[in-house]
């Protein structure tokens, strides 16, 4: 799902400040009960807050905190009560394979599917917006994989990569390539992991730098044109610039989606083989859910949160400074 | 002219490649197993891989908890981010920017990422393989609050100031002038919040165990993965009926949804 960015720190707008000093605020209602209201002014916004911080609070923070506390401690198990370790289970964390198996698989997952998905979302949008013939249908044909469950894609492209039946290996074999497990090796499990990815993610990005393609003034373009400019330099000087802020929303997007998007990996592979497409959040499920280790499962977790709090540090300092392209 | 032609072949073959896994997904679920993986146009088109599909497992009953699931998460949303939207908009109050920065928070740590915590939450609370455990994490949404918030802040004060002149109070303002002007933004937050929740998964899975409680990615998942002695025909079936009514309402409303998707992006 989309997730926002806040672009714009507000101050009070003039016209906010406005409103509360005019002089006829209020004055619909009787005066008493007009000063009842403007003495209830901030309970009466808390409690139109409260039931959304309640939720929130409930199981955004409260589980971040309890997360942290977990880590800290034993599991239970049985009849043994969790019991205060400190570090323990980051030490323990350090010297575990798996887990750095997982975060530089994580960290190639990241580095090929974002750059790749980007650039052929700006490659999408920049064909859907030219005047091609049949551009709605090409737009379908983009955007459909991004409607689908990431369940049904991962069905889909188990089949696709199955050996011998599959269409992958069906193709290969008009150019006389042999019988290949694609996920059953340790070599291009990861790759076909993150081809899925690619696939279903690219349309959805696609979006955004279209709707920054159609927002932008054509003027601009043909201005350049007519100076003589070719199109690979108007692209170079004028539209990717102007697209700076979209590509920063969508790679935000995409390394969020990165971290968070495991559930190919549930399906078609369960991680293997031999962990090669483990990913955090995955060893993270498997570690809770399958392992029912919690104290790992949540040191796991504060490690996520880690990575997760650092890309909104670095987000903040590059919105912050491009603040003014909006 | 020609490096224009050759850009729209590029950009055919590409549009090509991208629908070719589904394209062939279908062609395997309306088919007869023998045609599965062997393209003859001559070959006989057939329900019976949905049938079959549909009888191995109760379906019905999985299409049902996703659409409860759906409207649930939707209203509740609407509910909860409405009246926090408004107030953050709107309202000036001790505590505003902390609590709103609290609730931006939600914006880079999803739900799925705390599911350890939260599944223990849900048991704490006897809540666990219910509908209600799989929505309540989402339901007070800091992507809603914030896309309210955002589009609240550009209806003109003046038609505020006019409907508290009338005597309106503080939520009749916000039901008849705020709520009716926002329409596109809840359309374009009532798609993507459909969207995400139909296809769900990952805490589906963890916080249900049962049939009556199980949406449908989660069924078709469990489906999948007990040995259909791989009947691809059949599985490929299932998975294309699981995802078609969303996948018919995006070809129907192509236009809207992409608008919507367009319009909850940018700010």
């Amino acid at each position: 799902m989309l997730k926002g960015t806040a672009r714009s720190p507000s101050g009070a707008r003039p016209k906010d400040e406005l409103q509360r000093l005019s002089p006829w605020r209020d004055r619909g209602a009787a005066p008493l009960a007009s000063l009842y209201h403007r003495r209830r002014d901030p309970l009466q916004a808390w409690l139109l807050v409260l039931p959304a911080l309640v939720l929130l609070i409930g199981f955004t923070h409260w589980p971040a905190v309890a997360t942290l506390l977990d880590s800290l401690f034993t599991t239970p198990r049985g009849a043994r009560p969790a019991r205060f370790v400190g570090l323990a289970n980051y030490a323990d964390l350090v010297d575990d394979p798996v887990f750095w198996k997982a975060l530089a698989n994580n960290a190639w997952y990241a580095a090929v599917t974002i750059p790749v998905s980007v650039a052929l979302a700006l490659l999408m949008a920049l064909a859907v917006n030219a005047k091609l013939p049949g551009r709605a249908l090409l737009r379908m044909a983009y955007f459909t994989p991004t409607m689908l469950p990431m369940i049904a894609v991962a069905n889909i492209w188990l089949f696709f990569f199955t050996p011998d039946y599959g269409l992958l290996d069906q193709i290969l074999g008009v150019f006389g390539g042999g019988r290949h497990t694609w996920l059953g090796d340790a070599t291009t499990a990861l790759p076909a992991m993150m081809a899925v990815a690619v696939w279903k993610e690219a349309g959805f990005f696609m979006i955004f730098y279209l709707a920054a393609l159609q927002s932008m003034p054509p003027d601009l373009a043909e201005a350049a044109g007519l100076e003589g400019a070719s199109r690979l330099y108007v692209f170079r000087r004028v539209t990717w610039p102007l697209l700076m802020p979209t590509t920063l929303f969508i790679v935000v997007n995409a390394v969020i989606n990165a971290f968070r998007l495991v559930d190919h990996v549930v399906v078609m592979t369960r991680g293997g083989p031999d962990n090669a497409t483990n990913l955090l959040l995955y060893h993270i499920y498997e570690t809770g859910f399958r392992f029912w280790d919690t104290a790992a499962a949540a040191t796991l977790t504060m490690v996520l949160l880690g990575i997760l709090a650092a890309l909104a540090g670095v987000q903040f300092l590059l919105l912050g400074r491009r603040a003014h392209y909006r | 002219m020609s490096t224009r032609r050759v850009e729209m072949i590029g950009a055919w073959m590409l549009g090509l490649l991208w629908v070719l896994p589904l394209l062939y997904a279908v062609w395997t679920a309306f088919h007869p197993a023998a045609y599965a993986t062997h393209f003859n146009l001559a070959a006989p088109l057939t329900l019976e891989n949905v049938r079959k599909a549909w009888d191995a497992a109760p379906f019905a009953r999985y299409f049902l908890n996703t659409t409860i699931l759906v409207t649930l998460v939707l209203a509740a949303q609407f509910l909860v981010c409405t009246p926090a939207a408004f107030a953050f908009a709107r309202l000036r109050f001790p505590g505003r920017d902390v609590a709103f920065a609290l609730i931006l928070i939600q914006l880079m740590v999803a739900p799925e990422v705390l599911m350890v915590a939260n599944y223990r939450s849900m048991a704490q609370l006897g809540l666990v393989d219910s509908i209600l455990a799989m929505a309540l994490p989402y339901l007070g949404s800091a992507f809603g609050i914030f896309l309210l918030r955002q589009t609240f802040r550009q209806v003109p004060q003046e038609l505020d100031d006019a409907a508290r002149l009338e005597g309106s109070t503080l939520l009749g303002r916000l039901w008849r002038v705020y709520v009716p002007l926002a329409r596109p933004t809840y359309i374009a937050y009532g798609l993507v919040s459909v969207s995400y929740h139909w296809n769900n998964f990952l805490w589906p899975l963890v916080v249900t165990n049962s049939v009556s409680v199980r949406p449908l990615t989660v069924g078709l998942a469990v489906f999948a993965s007990t040995d259909q002695g791989i009947d691809w025909s059949i599985i490929t079936a299932a998975t294309i009926m699981t995802s078609a009514p969303l996948l018919l309402a995006f070809l129907l409303f192509q236009r809207q949804f992409v608008a919507s998707f367009m319009r909850a992006g940018i700010r």
